[in-house]
C-alpha cells in the first residue's frame, strides 16, 4: 500500500503523468511535485479553505483529497484560472477594492467566489458572506471581499444585459 | 457662499501625481491575486533539508533521556539533534529590558535541555530530506519524561504552596508595576457612587493564515547566513541571530518576501526559529522550518489572558472622579525575546482611563510565570484590555447613576481644545479629537433612531444593544519602547530614493510589508513629492543587505516613521534633480518643478525636460553638463520622532447587536468606527486596516480562546475547535475619520494599524450588557460565548 502509484491527470489544461505515494494529498502534490505554489496550505485539516482548487469543475479542499484520487481528473488552480482570463474581472475588483492584504487566502477566496458567481448571477451580500464562510481571512475583516464579489456580479450582469439581443 | 461664484481651481488632490490622500490600488497586487507570490513556505533551495521538532506532550516535565538511535536510521534522515548538541552552536537568551524595572526571566534555549516548561516546547529536532520523512522519523525519537507539577492558574501562581517554575528566580513573579497618581482614596471617598467589577479576558492568538516559516542558509564558503523569514523586523532578526550564533551582524542577511499575515505574531524571536538558524550553521546547508497548525497554536505567542479588577468613582452629575485597577496576567514560563512579555501589562497600566479627564488613578499590574505557552505582544498590545476595563467601568457607572452612555462620555472625555496635555500615567498627548470623533460617530449611526428602534423591539421581546468604546492608541513609537531598555530594535527608519537611467524611481525602505500597504504608501509619498507617476516607482523592502537600517513594521509605525523618511528623502532627490535641470536649462531651481515625470516651469507648468532625458544626460553624457555640476540622483534620509515618545491617536467605536436570550448567540448587526490617525495617505488602506483590526477584536469578543486544562494541556489547538471570525457572522463596518496631523513630522501621519482591535471587544461587551439590561445581567468576561450569556441569564 505504500508503493508509489501512477496517476494521469490534467492540470490547468496540461497532461500530467506522475508517480505519487498513496499518502500524498492533492495540495502537497500541486505544490511540491508541480511547483504550483499558488495553492496555499493553512491548516491541513480542511477548515481554513486556503488550499481550495477546482476538480472537475467543483471546488474542493486539496488538503483533504489524496493525489491518487484525482487520477483521470481535471484540476484547475489559481495559476490556470489566472492565465485563462476566466477570473480577470474578479481579480481586478479585488485589486480596486483592496480585498486582500497578505494575500495568503486570496487564491482560494477567488476560486470560491467564482464558484458562487457561476451558480448565482445576482447574489446578495448575505449569500456572498455565506458562500465564503469556509474560507478564512485574518486580514481584511471580509467586507472588502464581499464588496468586490458583489461588484463583479453586478458588472457581469450589466455586461450580459448589454450583450443580449 | 454661492458655489458657482467660486473660481474653478484644482484641489491638491487633482494635481497630477498627487497620491497622498488618494485611494489608489496597491502596486503589485497581481502577484498575490494570481498565486504568484513568494511566501517562505513556498521556498526551495538546492540541498535544502526540512526540520520537524519533537515537542513535549507535558506542560512541565524533567527530560530523563532521549534515544534517537531508531529515528536516525529512518529513510531520508540527515540528523537528529538534541538541545545539548545544539547548545554548542547557539547561546541561550533572557527576555528582559532594563527600563521595565524588576522584570526577570530565566535563560531560554533553542531546544530544551533537562526540563520542558510548556506543552509544545521542543526537546529534539529531526532533519530529513523531506518534511514527511522527518515527521515519520520523529515518531521514533524516544523521550522519557518525569512529569512535574504544572503551574497553570495565574491566580495561585504566587501562592507559597505553588511550585516555583524557575528556582533561580525565587518566585513566579516576572514583573510588577504600581502607579498612584492624584488623590485616589479621597476621590473615591468623595464620590456619590463607586462601582467595581472584575474583567476577565480569554487567552487568544493571532492565527496567521500562513504559519511561521523560515529558511536558513549558511554558506560556509562565504561564512554568511541568509535567513528567509516572514518577519516584521528584519534588522532585529539579523541582530539576534548574529548575537547568539557568535557572528558579526554583517555575516547575517535577512530577507523577507511575502508574509502570510503577521499581526505581531511574527515580530518576535522564537526558539524553533533560532534552532533552525543554528542547524543550518551546524549542517552547512539550507534548512527549512514551517510550523504546522498544531505547532502554531502551541508555540505562536498567545496574548491577553488578563484578570483585571477595576473600580470607578462617579458623581451624580456624571463626573468620573477616579479609576483604579489591579491587573494580573500569566505569560507562560519565559518572557519572550527580545521584546519581553511585560509590555502588555505595562501598557494596560499606561492606558486605562486614557481618554478621560480625571487625574486620580491608581494601578497595579502583576505578570506571573505559568507552564503554558509564552505570551507576548499581539496586535494592539494592552489596548483591548485597557479599553475594555475603562469603557466597561464607564458604562457601569453610567447605569449606576442612570445616565446615557453617550452623556457620561461627553462629560468626561478630554476636551478637543485642551491639548497638549498629559494623562495621570504620564502619557503625553499632542492633539486628540475625542469629542469631534464622538459627534461624528453619533451622526453616522443615527443614534437617536437606533435607541428608538431598540425600545420598540424590546416590546417584541427582541433584545438588541448599543455599545460604545472610546480609545487611544499608541503609534509611531520612539526609542522609548525598546531602545531605552537596551534592545537592539531600531525606532528610526530610513529610505533611499534614486532616479534610474530611464526616469524610473527606486525606493529602498527599512519598513516591511505584510499586506498593510507599506509598499503602496511609500510609492504614493515618493510619487507625490517627486512629481512622478506611481507606476514608475519601485519599492524595495525586507532585505537587510539592500535597505537602510531600521525598525520595520510594527506598533503602527510604518506610515508615520517610514513614510516620513521616504518623504524627506524624496524632497532631497527632487532638490538634486532641479539643480541639474536648472544647469541644463540655464534656469534656476526655484523657477522649476517636477510634474508628470518631467521638469516643468514652476509658474505655467510648461514641460521643459523629461526626467528620462535628464537621467540620460546625467548617466551617459555628464561631459555635456556645465563645469562644477556634480549630479546626485540618489538621496537617503532617516527619521525618528524626538518630541513625543509616542504619537497618540484616538477614536471611538460603536456596536449594534442582537442577543438571542434563548440560545445565547450574539448576532452582530453593525459596527461603526471613527478614528483619527492624522494625515491619511491612502483612505482605503486606512479603512481596511481599521476593518481588519475590528474583526480581530470581534474574534476576541465572541469566539477566540486558547482553552487549557488544569494540567496545562491546550485542548483546542486546531482550527476546527479554536474559532475565528468567518465572513457569514461578521457585520459591515462603517469607518469615518477626524484628521489631526502630528506636527512632529512634515507628513503628519500617525498609525492606524491597531485602532480597530483596541476598541472592538469593549464596545461589543458594552452592547451585550445593554441588550441584557432588562434582565439585570452584567457580563465582564470575553469571549462572550453562548454558555457565558445563558449563565448570566440564569438559563443554565
Amino acid at each position: 500500500m505504500t508503493a508509489p502509484h501512477s496517476i494521469s491527470l490534467e492540470v490547468n489544461g496540461e497532461r500530467v503523468e506522475a508517480y505519487v505515494l498513496p499518502r500524498i494529498n492533492l495540495a502537497d502534490f500541486l505544490r511540491e511535485h508541480l511547483k504550483l505554489t499558488g495553492t496555499h496550505v493553512g491548516c491541513e485539516h480542511g477548515v481554513c479553505g486556503a488550499c481550495t482548487v477546482r476538480v472537475n469543475g467543483e471546488i474542493v479542499r486539496s488538503c483533504l483529497m489524496l493525489a491518487v484520487q484525482v487520477n483521470g481528473a481535471s484540476i484547475e488552480t489559481i495559476e490556470g484560472l489566472s492565465d485563462s482570463g476566466e477570473i480577470s474581472d474578479l481579480q481586478a475588483a479585488f485589486r480596486e477594492r483592496n480585498a486582500l492584504q497578505c494575500g495568503y487566502c486570496t487564491p482560494a477566496m477567488l476560486i470560491t467566489a467564482q464558484d458562487l458567481l457561476r451558480q448565482e448571477a445576482d447574489p446578495g451580500r448575505e449569500q456572498i458572506r455565506e458562500h465564503l464562510s469556509g474560507n478564512y481571512c485574518r486580514c481584511t475583516g471580509y467586507q472588502a471581499i464581499v464588496d468586490a464579489v458583489e461588484a463583479t456580479a453586478k458588472a457581469r450582469k450589466d455586461r450580459d444585459k448589454s450583450r443580449a439581443p | 457662499m454661492n458655489e458657482q461664484a467660486k473660481p474653478q481651481t484644482l484641489s491638491e488632490l487633482d494635481r497630477p501625481n498627487s497620491y497622498i490622500g488618494k485611494s489608489v490600488p496597491r502596486p503589485n497586487l497581481d502577484r498575490l491575486l494570481q498565486g504568484r507570490g513568494l511566501y517562505v513556505s513556498d521556498m526551495e533551495l538546492p540541498r535544502m533539508v526540512h526540520v520537524v521538532f519533537v515537542r513535549s506532550p507535558h506542560a512541565h516535565a524533567k527530560i530523563v533521556s532521549i534515544d534517537a538511535q531508531a529515528a536516525k536510521k529512518k529513510p531520508g534522515v540527515v540528523a537528529v539533534i538534541t538541545g545539548e548538541e545544539l547548545a554548542e552552536v547557539i547561546t541561550p537568551w533572557v527576555g528582559v529590558l532594563s527600563h521595565l524595572k524588576g522584570l526577570k526571566s530565566a535563560p531560554q534555549r533553542a531546544i530544551a535541555i533537562d526540563r520542558v516548561c510548556w506543552q509544545g516546547e521542543a526537546v529534539a529536532v529531526v532533519i530529513a530530506t523531506s518534511r514527511a520523512a522527518a515527521e515519520d522519523a520523529a515518531e521514533f525519537v524516544a523521550v522519557d519524561y518525569e512529569e512535574l507539577e504544572a503551574v497553570t492558574d495565574m491566580r495561585t501562581a504566587l501562592d507559597a504552596t505553588t511550585p516555583v517554575i524557575h528556582a533561580s528566580l525565587g518566585d513566579n513573579l516576572a514583573f510588577e508595576r504600581t502607579l498612584d497618581a492624584g488623590a485616589v482614596d479621597a476621590a473615591f471617598a468623595g464620590s456619590d457612587e463607586v462601582v467595581e467589577a472584575e474583567f476577565v479576558f480569554g487567552r487568544h492568538t493571532g492565527v496567521t493564515l500562513e504559519p511561521r516559516a523560515v529558511v536558513a542558509d549558511w554558506n560556509a564558503a562565504e561564512a554568511r547566513l541568509t535567513i528567509y523569514q516572514g518577519t516584521q523586523a528584519p534588522h532585529m532578526v539579523q541582530n539576534i541571530a548574529a548575537l547568539h550564533l557568535g557572528l558579526e551582524e554583517a555575516q547575517v542577511r535577512v530577507i523577507c518576501k511575502d508574509v502570510g499575515g503577521s499581526f505581531g505574531i511574527k515580530v518576535h524571536i522564537y526558539a524553533d526559529e533560532m534552532a533552525t538558524y543554528a542547524l543550518s550553521k551546524m549542517l552547512r546547508r539550507p534548512v527549512k522550518f514551517v510550523a504546522d497548525r498544531i505547532e502554531s497554536f502551541n508555540t505562536d505567542i498567545h496574548a491577553r489572558d488578563h484578570r483585571c479588577k477595576g473600580r470607578i468613582g462617579v458623581n451624580r452629575d456624571g463626573t468620573i472622579t477616579a479609576f483604579e485597577i489591579d491587573d494580573l496576567t500569566g505569560i507562560g514560563p519565559y518572557s519572550m525575546y527580545p521584546r519581553t512579555s511585560a509590555i502588555e501589562a505595562n501598557q494596560v497600566v499606561n492606558l486605562v482611563g486614557g481618554p478621560y479627564t480625571t487625574k486620580n488613578y491608581r494601578a497595579r499590574a502583576r505578570v506571573v510565570f505559568q507552564n503554558k505557552n509564552v505570551m507576548c505582544q499581539y496586535r494592539a498590545v494592552g489596548h483591548p484590555i485597557a479599553c475594555s476595563v475603562t469603557e466597561g467601568l464607564v458604562d457601569l457607572a453610567a447605569v449606576k447613576i442612570g445616565m446615557d452612555p453617550v452623556d457620561i462620555r461627553r462629560r468626561n472625555l478630554i476636551a478637543d481644545d485642551a491639548y497638549p496635555c498629559g494623562s495621570p500615567s504620564g502619557l503625553r498627548f499632542e492633539l486628540l479629537s475625542h469629542h469631534a470623533s464622538l459627534n461624528k460617530l453619533l451622526a453616522m449611526m443615527n443614534y437617536d433612531a437606533l435607541r428608538a428602534e431598540q425600545a420598540a423591539l424590546r416590546e417584541q421581546n427582541i433584545h438588541r444593544g448599543i455599545g460604545f468604546a472610546s480609545f487611544i492608541e499608541v503609534t509611531n513609537p520612539s526609542a522609548a519602547f525598546y531602545g531605552v531598555g537596551g534592545a537592539k530594535i531600531s525606532s528610526q527608519d530610513g529610505a533611499a530614493v534614486r532616479l534610474d537611467a530611464q526616469g524610473a524611481v527606486f525606493v529602498q525602505t527599512s519598513i516591511t510589508e505584510q499586506g498593510q500597504g507599506s509598499e503602496s504608501l511609500t510609492a504614493q509619498i515618493v510619487g507625490s513629492v517627486l512629481g512622478v507617476s506611481m507606476g514608475k516607482v519601485r519599492v524595495i523592502l525586507g532585505d537587510t543587505d539592500q535597505t537602510p537600517y531600521g525598525g520595520g513594521t510594527w506598533a503602527s509605525r510604518g506610515a508615520g516613521i517610514g513614510g516620513e523618511a521616504a518623504f524627506q528623502a524624496a524632497k532631497i532627490l527632487k532638490r538634486n534633480i532641479l539643480e541639474v535641470a536648472a544647469a541644463i536649462l540655464q534656469s534656476t531651481p526655484a523657477e522649476l518643478d517636477i510634474a508628470n515625470d518631467a521638469v516643468v516651469n514652476a509658474t505655467d507648468r510648461t514641460p521643459r525636460i523629461e526626467l528620462r532625458e535628464l537621467a540620460r544626460i546625467v548617466y551617459f553624457r555628464p561631459d555635456t553638463l556645465p563645469p562644477g555640476i556634480r549630479p546626485e540622483l540618489m538621496a537617503t534620509r532617516h527619521y525618528v520622532p524626538r518630541n513625543y515618545p509616542f504619537a497618540f491617536t484616538n477614536g471611538i467605536q460603536a456596536s449594534w447587536l442582537e442577543v438571542d436570550t434563548d440560545t445565547g448567540f450574539v448576532k452582530l448587526l453593525k459596527h461603526w468606527v471613527v478614528e483619527d490617525c492624522g494625515t491619511i495617505i491612502n483612505p482605503q488602506l486606512v479603512d481596511e486596516q481599521v476593518r481588519g483590526g475590528v474583526v480581530q477584536g470581534l474574534g476576541a469578543a465572541l469566539f477566540e480562546k486558547c482553552i487549557y486544562d488544569e494540567r496545562g494541556q491546550l485542548t483546542n489547538a486546531n482550527m476546527a475547535d479554536y474559532l475565528v471570525p468567518m465572513s457569514g457572522e461578521m457585520p459591515d463596518i462603517d469607518v469615518g475619520h477626524v484628521v489631526s496631523p502630528t506636527t512632529e513630522s512634515e507628513l503628519g501621519a500617525k498609525g492606524a494599524g491597531e485602532a480597530g482591535t483596541a476598541g472592538a471587544a469593549a464596545c461589543v461587551a458594552n452592547a451585550v450588557n445593554d441588550a441584557l439590561a432588562p434582565f439585570g445581567a452584567v457580563i465582564t468576561e470575553i469571549p462572550l460565548t453562548p454558555q457565558l450569556i445563558l449563565t448570566a441569564l440564569k438559563r443554565i
